[in-house]
């Protein structure tokens, strides 16, 4: 894990959301995770290893991993998060252009990770997806959903979490 | 912000995590979910909610996906199912989609895929309820109970009929024979505060004097020869419900005289007997002939009249409605579709103009009748020309060169004749009530071949 792209994010997400981030020491992937026939680790069990490790100061944990991440019926997800809930995920591996064939590209890359850094949050602030292909809670299957999204809250998504971390501002 | 907030995803896996995170990610997406880890749980689940798709496992131990499918539709056959498999073969995926799965998913699949899939089946599925919903409510506005009319004249009747079934005033209901009637009269009472209560219907016409006297009234024992026995009369029996007296035009002054003073004192007693027994029943009277011209001609008593027409209402003729004439056959042929464990489709257009082309004197009831016969006789499951057109006698070649008039004699003499005159019978074969049926052989001056020539009444 590329400590730079931890450091911008932190920036990043404090700036938006006008909070605190810290950055928690690295945390080893579960074994348990790890499907061997896909080569991809199960998202919905790191998930219940980062719950295990939130500090009682933290409001949220976001956890953020280079690992190809999928559920068991699904091909892959990009990140999963628990509705309402403490903790998120968001894998890097499929954000990435060299996953397509392309060569690569760490502005669009940030950029991919803040939407989904933030669309995971969103969800654990109880947002479900949202009909506006301008908020960045627009469910996002590839990553063409990711770019055309908005890289933003809309309104209504904004004010469900500002009134959970008590400050944030709309771009 | 949220999205199809009120779908309920029923989803039913034997393992955990897979239960976990599918039903994780379908709530991201707005929707309502519940898991269960096996076929019976589901099953008792089922009824719990009204659930718009089940997303099944199909290989999990005891009660696999498709036979939990099967049990579904026996209850709900109309479930949106998706099966999961993590083992496909075509034979598994061929017998869920013939066992009317929606869909047959091998995991894993593809998120974008579930996702387009679950929005068109829940756009689908909104879409299919909200048309059965509207085409309820369209029916519903055109329905009266069993009348069923588009017609404005029919639906202020219908309103009217509502409006009147809440109070206990008397109706007296107009209409040529076969309009329905006895049906509002019915359907008034149905409505009505009093539709537990019994609904007493007199016909007036088919009894002499003495004898609808005692069907209304009741006797004591002994009253008159015969009277071996209480009777309780008509007027007894309906009791708190509703009194409905059909062909009211054709009853004696003497019994108008004392059906006036039953609805002025609210109380009578029986043929012979002394003790005065009070009613608490509606009434309804109906008749096909004109009160008013009976009036004139003293043969109906004004005071009468005025008692009974607390509210009228005339149901206008089949003829002068003609616009219910397909919604008419629509309801004859769902109706006979059930009695006759029949699948007819509907009316061809050469049919349907041959029905909205006649006048109907026999009114909703001939019309009922016809449709009757058209499915008896049809062979399709369309009805044709054929099935409409009525055999009327070796004459049927030259049936289009003639008056209405002359078809009608041609035909009603062809029934009778093969009905040996018995008028009960040709009556109902032709659709029409039996004084409709006298009335025509009066106006017709028609008379039984080789009998010496006499009154029919």
């Amino acid at each position: 894990m590329d400590p730079g792209i931890l450091k911008w994010i932190q920036e990043d997400m404090s700036e938006f959301l006008w909070t605190t981030v810290r950055i928690m020491p690295t945390m080893p992937v579960p074994p348990s995770s790890f499907e061997a026939g896909r080569n991809q680790y199960i998202s919905t069990k790191i998930l219940k290893e980062i719950l295990k490790e939130v500090p009682g100061n933290a409001l949220k944990l976001l956890g953020i991993t280079d690992k190809d991440l999928c559920i068991p019926i699904l091909t892959y997800v990009f990140g999963e998060a628990q509705l309402g809930g403490t903790a998120g995920i968001v894998s890097l591996a499929r954000l990435r252009q060299e996953f397509y064939g392309s060569r690569p590209d760490q502005s669009l890359l940030l950029e991919r990770l803040r939407k989904e850094c933030l669309h995971e949050l969103g969800h654990t602030f109880g947002l479900i997806h949202c009909s506006s292909k301008d908020c960045v809670m627009y469910l996002s299957n590839t990553v063409v959903d990711v770019d055309t999204k908005g890289r933003t809250f809309c309104r209504a998504c904004q004010a469900v979490v500002s009134s959970n971390t008590g400050a944030g501002r709309e771009e | 912000m949220s999205m199809e907030k009120s779908v309920n995803i029923l989803v039913v896996d034997d393992e955990e995590i897979v239960r976990d995170s599918l039903s994780g990610w379908l709530e991201e997406d707005g929707y309502n979910v519940e898991s269960v880890e096996s076929g019976r749980k589901a099953l008792e689940r089922l009824p719990a909610k009204n659930w718009d798709l089940m997303l099944v496992d199909l290989k999990m131990p005891g009660m696999d996906g498709i036979q939990l499918m099967d049990e579904v539709r026996k209850t709900h056959p109309d479930m949106l199912i998706i099966i999961m498999t993590a083992y496909a073969t075509v034979d598994t995926a061929v017998r869920a989609m013939k066992k009317g799965a929606y869909d047959y998913f091998v995991k894993p699949f593809n998120p974008d895929d579930i996702s387009l899939t679950i929005r068109k089946i829940v756009k689908h599925h909104k879409l299919i309820q909200e048309n059965l919903f509207l085409r309820k409510e369209l029916k519903k506005q055109y329905k009266l109970r069993d009348m069923i009319s588009k017609n404005e004249k029919m639906l202020e009747i219908f309103d009217l009929a509502r409006t009147v079934a809440k109070s206990s005033s008397t109706v007296l209901i107009q209409g040529e024979s076969g309009t329905g009637k006895e049906l509002l009269a019915r359907a008034i009472h149905d409505e009505s505060p009093r539709t537990d209560m019994p609904f007493i219907s007199v016909s007036c016409v088919s009894l002499t004097e003495s004898l609808l006297e005692s069907e209304l009234f009741g006797h004591e024992k002994g009253a008159f020869t015969g009277a071996t026995a209480i009777k309780r009369g008509k007027l007894e029996l309906a009791a708190d419900g509703t009194l409905f007296l059909d062909e009211i035009g054709d009853i004696s002054l003497k019994l108008q005289m004392d059906l006036l003073r039953v609805l002025e004192q609210k109380e009578f007693r029986r043929v012979g007997g002394s003790d005065v027994i009070a009613i608490n029943s509606r009434i309804i009277a109906a008749t096909n002939r004109d009160l008013k011209a009976a009036i004139e001609e003293g043969r109906f008593r004004a005071d009468l009249y005025y008692r009974l027409n607390v509210i009228s209402i005339h149901i206008p003729p089949l003829r002068d409605r003609k616009e219910d004439i397909p919604l008419l056959v629509d309801h004859f042929i769902e109706k006979f579709n059930i009695e006759m464990g029949k699948e007819i489709r509907g009316v061809s257009e050469g049919a349907m103009r041959i029905l909205m082309d006649n006048e109907w004197p026999g009114n909703a009831r001939e019309l009922r009748n016809v449709v009757e016969r058209a499915m008896v006789v049809s062979k399709g499951n369309i009805i044709t020309e054929t099935d409409v057109i009525r055999p009327s006698g070796p004459q049927s070649a030259n049936h289009w060169t003639k008056t209405l008039e002359e078809v009608e004699i041609e035909h009603i003499r062809v029934v009778l004749i093969e009905n040996q005159w018995n008028i009960v019978r040709s009556a109902q074969m032709l659709g029409i009530d039996r004084v409709t049926l006298y009335n025509k052989i009066k106006k017709h001056d028609m008379k039984k071949e080789g009998a010496p020539p006499k009154s029919v009444e």
